[in-house]
């Protein structure tokens, strides 16, 4: 269990690695950083002087080497737009969307989950068709559009939430229902599919040739077992969520970390861009990491791999 | 009265092509303390029987019978609770796939106990006593050390004997094995049955043993019943069956297996050429006529079941088939 767990991290650590060096290099891929910084009307001497600053005029190798270093201490300099740290704009902007991710993952799920269960072991029947539809819906509504509609309906005409902003937590609903709207699809599927399979093991046969009640058959022995692989999807829906809640952040103007990389990429921030490229990343591996522990705590073969 | 009353059961599975006559009009009595063995080979509806009896059939297929009785419990009529009480207590299964019929996420011990604790009030304590007592039982070394360990970690043979262990958790009256030793090597398969026996001797307890292999059936089984496409064709006391086998099936099945000191070395052993047929859609007369040395244009009507005295009896028109040697 133990090499188990060093290993996925050794995995995780690995690839936050990879991603820091290609969120690192794409900036520079992007032009003459030295020349955007400082603007189109400074003289060449300016130009120098900016690389100069910036340390732009460092060979690349070090230049990623500083940058993670600082990384590593939450430092990513200052940015180039606001009056700034970019730790002190991420840190004031990452609980929006964090909560915003959790809320939405966590109505997906309890949403997805029952109803994938339900269409299993009514399969066929009305729920089961019924929950199709919803998927079809589910996956061709734009994010935009849902979001909008709820708008108007909850927020404009009956007045029950509020339209926009994230002081409270009424102004988280609508936000992330729009956004877990779209992982409920995939993952109620992975369920009713995940059930059917496992109601049909020999395993099932044998829990219900003990006399279990159906519910012990059902929630201890089946799903327990269908539940593995959408653990892992859940990770990365909740990865999807998290690029998602740039569109959801602007309908709905919440100042978010979505919001703040919209902003950064329209002004050439490149240190902001970057950070949030790095922490959403980081967030993803380590949610994946945590997926890999789950799953290891519900499939005990997972363990020995 | 009877522990266990089967009469005509049917099984029918709709299937794209039609009706699959799975299994067509099955009729036995068990007695406690007796045992019996259904043999067939593959498809003739020997292990549908035996789901039938405890309800476990796929949800598609259609389960008829004029009568089915255990212990004077209509079973056709019961509740689903009802039968959710007797099965894993009065009423168990043993399954012939060891490997996939534990489940993967818990280990041996919570899925041994777990059948005595929804049954009984018992401490955890003495559930855990009682699977190691069983596991034990059924010649499984450190058996304590064993309940914390998954089903992955046990080899097939070590499975197979834990899903006996915990078929005999509650001490059931009627206890159902379907191939329960067809995973494991010879020599366990020789200490299982005996072990079988034994437990069944102490418990009194009344066995169905579902196999294809003869050699089996004499050492442990007291009545046989002769299944194929989905017929009894030959039943009676194995002293009956064996002695005289009277219908062309079970004198082909008894040909095909050596005998100890009778077969030769080298000399081949016989075989029924042919194909069990389809049966799906109507069936009309003897099953077996397409590979049988003495079909009649009787065969295709109905065929009765006749007494040939005693408990033996046979479904097939041949007045005297004379002895096999």
């Amino acid at each position: 269990m133990l090499l188990y767990i060093l290993r996925r991290f050794g995995v995780a650590l690995s690839v936050a690695l990879t991603v820091s060096i290609v969120a690192f290099l794409l900036l520079h891929l992007s032009g003459d950083l030295a020349l955007a910084i400082a603007g189109p009307e400074a003289s060449p001497a300016q130009v120098e002087q900016v690389r100069i600053q910036y340390g732009l005029d460092k060979p690349l190798a070090v230049q990623y080497l500083d940058w993670l270093a600082g990384a590593l201490h939450f430092d990513f300099g200052r940015s180039f737009y606001f009056r700034e740290t970019v730790a002190a704009l991420v840190a004031e902007r990452m609980p929006v969307t964090m909560t915003l991710g959790a809320i939405a993952l966590g109505l997906a799920l309890l949403v997805a989950i029952p109803l994938g269960v339900v269409a299993a072991v009514n399969r066929g029947g009305w729920i089961d068709r019924a929950a199709l539809v919803f998927c079809v819906l589910g996956q061709a509504i734009p994010t935009f559009w849902l979001g909008l509609t709820l708008i108007l309906v909850f927020a404009v005409n009956l007045r029950w939430l509020p339209v926009s902003g994230n002081a409270t937590w009424a102004h988280f609903v609508m936000p992330a229902i729009a956004l877990g709207w779209y992982a409920v699809p995939a993952v109620m599927r992975l369920t009713r599919n995940g059930m059917l399979d496992v109601l049909a093991s020999d395993y099932i046969r044998t829990a219900r040739a003990k006399g279990l009640r159906w519910p012990t058959v059902l929630f201890k022995h089946a799903l327990r077992n269908a539940v593995v692989p959408v653990v892992a999807l859940a990770a990365v829906q909740f990865g999807f969520m998290l690029g998602g809640s740039i569109v959801v952040e602007a309908v709905f103007s919440m100042h978010g970390l979505g919001h703040l990389a919209w902003e950064a990429i329209g002004r050439k921030d490149f240190p902001v861009v970057q950070a949030i490229v790095l922490l959403l990343a980081s967030i993803y591996i380590g949610l994946t990491f945590l997926a890999d522990l789950i799953n290891a705590w519900l499939d005990p073969r997972i363990r020995v791999a | 009265m009877a522990l266990l009353e089967v009469d005509r059961l049917t099984i029918d599975i709709p299937t794209e092509a039609g009706l699959l006559h799975a299994v067509g009009g099955v009729s036995f009595t068990l007695e406690r303390g007796e045992t019996l063995a259904i043999v067939g080979e593959s498809g003739s509806g020997k292990s549908l029987t035996s789901l039938a009896l405890m309800d476990l059939l796929p949800s598609r297929a259609i389960r008829k019978a004029a009568t089915l009785r255990f212990d004077g419990i209509d079973l056709m009529a019961a509740g689903e609770r009802q039968k959710e009480d007797l099965r894993g207590d009065r009423m168990a299964m043993i399954f012939q796939e060891p490997m996939t019929s534990l489940n993967p996420a818990y280990t041996i011990g919570d899925q041994l106990t777990e059948a005595l604790r929804r049954h009984r009030t018992v401490s955890a304590k003495a559930a855990r006593e009682r699977a190691v007592h069983l596991l034990e039982r059924v010649g499984i070394t450190a058996a304590a050390s064993r309940l914390g360990q998954y089903p992955h970690q046990l080899s097939g043979g070590l499975r197979q004997r834990v899903m006996i262990a915990m078929g005999l958790m509650c001490e059931p009256d009627l206890i159902i094995a379907d191939e329960p030793t067809t995973a494991l090597d010879v020599t366990i398969q020789a200490q299982i049955l005996r072990l079988l026996r034994d437990l069944q001797q102490e418990f009194g307890m009344a066995l169905i043993l579902v196999t294809h292999d003869l050699g089996v059936v004499a050492r442990v089984a007291t009545k046989v019943a002769v299944m194929y496409a989905g017929r009894l064709v030959e039943t009676g006391t194995v002293r009956e069956v064996f002695g005289a086998p009277s219908h062309p099936y079970t004198r082909g099945l008894l040909r095909s297996i050596p005998v100890p000191g009778r077969t030769r070395p080298g000399e081949p052993l016989g075989t029924i050429p042919g194909q069990v047929p389809g049966l799906v859609g109507d069936v009309f007369g003897c099953a077996f006529r397409n590979r049988c040395d003495h079909a009649a244009e009787a065969c295709a009507g109905a065929i009765p079941e006749r007494l040939l005295g005693g408990n033996h009896r046979m479904a097939c028109i041949l007045e005297t088939v004379g002895s096999p040697q």
